[in-house]
C-alpha cells in the first residue's frame, strides 16, 4: 500500500474504491459503474438503492466475485479481494430467485456450503439446525424446495447463505418475488436476523421502503454513479440532489432563481413571484437558477383569502387511505401534489374546483444545486 | 329439480368432452397399433414358424431358431444341450461396441452441447445447424466416405507417411477401432441435442449459488449441472445406445466380416445368403426381450431412488 492510493480503511467490512464495470468491449461498451467508491462497515444494514439499469446488482456481484471489475479495487475487512474466485471468498448470497439446488433437500441445501468448507459431519448438522431454526423451518429439513411455498422457499436461501456465518451477507433484491404482506413481514425478520447475527448484510433493492424500513444506511445510485450515502432520514430530508429527491419518496420540485444566501439557509424566488426560505443542498450564488423540493406532507392548504405562498386550484382529490392526495394547479400551469392526514382534516379538505392558498411548513423545503 | 338438471347437463357436456378427446387422440392409437406393435407382434409369430428353402416360411409352429441361437448340439438331441457361444459373442461384442460408443458420445457430446447452450441465444441456432449439416447427407454415403478417410491409402495414412510421421500405413479399416469411429459419427448427434435443450432450460444461477458456496468448478459440475441435466443425458444416452446397438451399416463397412455385430446377424438372416426368415427374427425377439429387461431393471432401481432420497 503506497501513500498515494492509501491503506484500506481498516473499520469498513467492504471497501470498494474506485470501480469501474464496463460490459463489452472498453471504449464502446456499456458502462455499468462509472468509478463508485464506499465504505460499508462492520455490523451494518447496507443498501444500495436505485432504479433497474442504475448499477446496484453489478456492484453486488461485484462484491460477491460474480463479475470482475474493468478498473478499481475492493477489499474485505482490509483484504484485497478483487482477483479471488466468488469460492474463495467468505461472503455468501442470497439471490433474487433463490437458486436453491432443485435435487437436494432443504437441509442438503443448508448444508452445502458447510461441507464444502469441510466442517465435520456432526458440526454440519449442528449448523444445519440452527440456520434452519433461526429461519423457523426446522420441521421442513427433509422437504425438496418444491414442496415450499414461495415465503419458504426465500427462508431457505437466506439459512443456506447464513449457515458458513459469512463475514458479510449479500441479498440481491430477496424479497422482489414475495407478495406484499409476506415481503412487509421479512423486512421485520431481515432487519431483525442482521441484528441477532451481527453480520454485515449488503441488500440491493429498487423499492426506496424496503431500504427506508431496513437499513443503517442507503447508498442511492443512478446510471453506474453513487448520488448519495446516507441514512434514511438523511436522504429523505435532505437530499443531495434533484435525482435522489425525486426517487426517495414523493416531492414537488419548483424552479426557482437564488434571491439571497445567509447562512445556511437561501431566499429563493418562484417563478409567481413568492419568496421561499430553503436549506441549500450545496454551494449556492445569489442570482443563480435551481430547483426547489418540498414533500407533499410538508405543505398546508388555506383558504384563498389567507396569506400563504402560492395560490391554485384543487384539481383533484385522491384518496389514499391514511392520506388525502389534492392535485392542485397553480397559475403557470404547474401541478403541486399536497398530502394530508385523512382522519385529522375531514372540515380542511377542499373538493375539486376550490380556490386554495398554500403554504410550506417552515424549514421543509430545499434548495437543490445541481 | 333445477340442481338435477344442471348436474345432469353438466355430466353429459363432459362426456361429450371426453368422447371427442378420445376421437381426437384416435389417430394417435391407431399408428401405434399398426406400426410399433404390429411389426413387433409379426416378429413374434415369425421366430416361431419353421424355416423353408429360399427365404420362405412354413406356417408350422418350432423353436428352431431359438434352439440354432442358445444352444450347440440341439435341445432335443441325444447328448445333453451345451450353449452355443457365436451368437451370444456377437450380442456381447455388439453390447461393448454400443456401450464404448455411448460413452465417447457423452465425453465429446457434453461438453459440446454446453458449449452451444451457453452461446448468445442469436448464435446457438448456428451451432445446432453445423452439428446437424452432416445428418443431411444420406448415412450410406457418409460411411462410405468414412472408410475412404481411413484406409490404408487413405488421406489420414497418406498424410501421416508423407510427413514422415509413419513409415506404413495403421490399418484402421476393417477393425473394432472403425466400428466405433463409424457408430460414434453417426449418432453424435443424438446425444448432443437432448443434452442441450437440458442445459439450456439449467438455471445458471445454481451454478453461482453453488461458486458462492465455496464449491469450485469441479464440484459445481458434479453436484449441481450433472444432476440438473440428468434427464438429457439419460436421454441422448439411450438415444445413442439403441440404434449402436442394432447398427449394421457401420460394422459391415467399417468392420469387415470379422467384426460381426447384431445388425449385420440379422440383416443377413432376411437379406443375405442365409436367408432365414425365423432365426432373423429370433435374433430380434432375443435383442428386445434383452433391451426390455435392461430398461426394466434400471426403472426399477430409479423408483428405489427416487423413495429413497425422498
Amino acid at each position: 500500500m503506497n501513500a498515494e492510493t492509501g491503506n484500506p480503511s481498516a473499520a469498513a467490512a467492504v471497501e470498494v474504491r474506485e470501480v469501474e464495470k464496463v460490459f463489452g468491449p472498453p471504449t464502446t461498451g456499456a458502462r455499468a459503474l462509472a468509478g463508485v467508491s464506499l465504505n460499508i462497515l462492520d455490523n451494518e444494514f447496507f443498501t444500495l438503492l436505485g432504479p433497474s439499469g442504475c448499477g446496484k446488482t453489478t456492484l453486488l456481484r461485484i462484491i460477491a466475485g460474480f463479475e470482475t471489475v474493468t478498473s478499481g479495487r475492493v477489499f474485505l475487512f482490509g483484504d484485497e479481494i478483487e482477483d479471488l474466485p466468488p469460492n474463495k471468498r467468505p461472503v455468501n448470497t442470497v439471490f433474487q430467485q433463490y437458486a436453491l439446488f432443485p435435487h437436494m433437500s432443504v437441509a442438503e441445501n443448508v448444508a452445502f456450503g458447510l461441507h464444502r468448507l469441510r466442517h465435520p459431519k456432526a458440526e454440519v448438522a449442528k449448523r444445519v439446525d440452527e440456520a434452519l431454526d433461526l429461519v423457523q423451518l426446522g420441521e421442513f429439513a427433509a422437504r425438496r424446495p418444491s414442496q415450499l411455498s414461495g415465503g419458504q422457499q426465500q427462508r431457505v436461501a437466506l439459512a443456506r447463505a447464513l449457515a458458513p456465518r459469512p463475514k458479510v451477507l449479500l441479498l440481491d433484491e430477496p424479497l422482489s418475488a414475495l407478495d406484499l404482506k409476506l415481503r412487509q413481514a421479512m423486512r421485520v425478520e431481515l432487519k431483525s436476523l442482521q441484528e441477532e447475527t451481527g453480520i454485515t448484510f449488503i441488500f440491493v433493492t429498487h423499492d426506496q421502503e424496503e431500504a427506508l424500513t431496513m437499513s443503517d444506511r442507503i447508498a442511492v445510485m443512478s446510471r453506474g454513479e453513487v448520488q448519495q450515502i446516507g441514512t434514511a432520514h438523511d436522504i429523505y430530508d435532505r437530499p443531495r440532489n434533484r435525482f435522489v429527491a425525486d426517487f426517495i419518496g414523493e416531492t414537488n420540485l419548483l424552479d426557482v432563481t437564488v434571491e439571497n444566501v445567509d447562512d445556511g439557509s437561501v431566499a429563493c424566488r418562484l417563478q409567481d413571484g413568492g419568496l421561499l426560505q430553503a436549506t441549500p443542498s450545496g454551494e449556492a450564488a445569489a442570482g443563480t437558477a435551481g430547483h426547489v423540493s418540498i414533500r407533499p406532507e410538508q405543505l398546508v392548504l388555506v383558504p384563498p383569502q389567507e396569506p400563504a405562498l402560492m395560490q391554485g386550484v384543487v384539481d383533484r382529490l385522491i384518496y389514499l387511505g391514511t392520506d388525502n392526495q389534492h392535485l392542485v394547479q397553480l397559475a403557470d400551469g404547474s401541478e403541486i401534489r399536497v398530502r394530508t392526514q385523512a382522519a385529522q382534516q375531514a372540515e380542511k379538505d377542499f373538493a375539486p374546483g376550490d380556490k386554495v392558498g398554500i403554504r410550506v411548513n417552515p424549514g421543509t423545503a430545499r434548495l437543490l444545486v445541481d | 329439480m333445477a340442481g338435477g338438471v344442471s348436474s345432469s347437463g353438466g355430466h353429459s357436456v363432459s362426456s361429450a368432452y371426453a368422447a371427442v378427446r378420445n376421437w381426437l387422440l384416435a389417430p394417435s392409437w391407431i399408428t401405434i397399433a399398426i406400426f410399433m406393435l404390429g411389426p413387433v407382434l409379426l416378429m413374434a409369430v415369425y421366430s416361431f414358424l419353421t424355416k423353408e428353402f429360399r427365404g420362405g416360411v412354413l406356417w408350422e409352429f418350432s423353436l428352431a431358431s431359438y434352439d440354432q441361437f442358445f444352444f450347440d448340439r440341439g435341445l432335443f438331441g441325444d447328448e445333453p444341450p451345451k450353449l452355443h457361444w457365436t451368437y451370444l459373442a456377437i450380442y456381447l461384442r455388439s453390447f461393448i461396441q454400443a456401450s464404448v460408443a455411448t460413452l465417447l458420445c457423452l465425453a465429446i457430446g457434453f461438453p459440446t452441447a454446453y458449449f452451444i447452450a451457453t452461446r448468445p441465444a442469436s448464435t446457438r441456432m448456428v451451432w445446432l445447424f453445423l452439428i446437424t449439416i452432416p445428418y443431411w447427407v444420406n448415412l450410406l454415403i457418409r460411411t462410405v466416405s468414412m472408410k475412404f478417410l481411413i484406409r490404408d491409402t487413405g488421406p489420414i495414412n497418406e498424410w501421416l507417411i508423407s510427413f514422415g510421421l509413419l513409415e506404413a500405413p495403421i490399418k484402421m479399416v476393417n477393425t473394432d477401432f472403425a466400428v466405433q469411429l463409424g457408430l460414434f459419427y453417426s449418432y453424435l448427434p443424438f446425444m448432443v441435442l437432448p443434452i442441450y435443450a437440458a442445459v439450456e432450460r439449467y438455471d445458471f444461477a445454481l451454478s453461482e449459488a453453488a461458486a458462492d458456496l465455496y464449491a469450485d468448478r469441479w464440484t459445481t459440475l458434479w453436484l449441481v449441472l450433472l444432476p440438473a441435466v440428468r434427464p438429457g443425458i439419460i436421454a441422448g444416452c439411450i438415444l445413442v445406445f439403441v440404434p449402436s446397438l442394432g447398427a449394421f451399416l457401420a460394422p459391415d463397412l467399417l468392420g469387415g466380416a470379422k467384426n460381426f455385430m447384431i445388425g449385420s446377424l440379422i440383416e443377413e438372416q432376411f437379406k443375405g445368403a442365409a436367408g432365414n426368415w425365423p432365426f432373423g427374427a429370433a435374433c430380434a425377439m432375443v435383442l428386445l426381450t434383452m433391451v426390455l429387461v435392461a430398461v426394466f431393471l434400471y426403472a426399477r432401481q430409479q423408483a428405489a431412488n427416487a423413495r429413497g432420497g425422498g
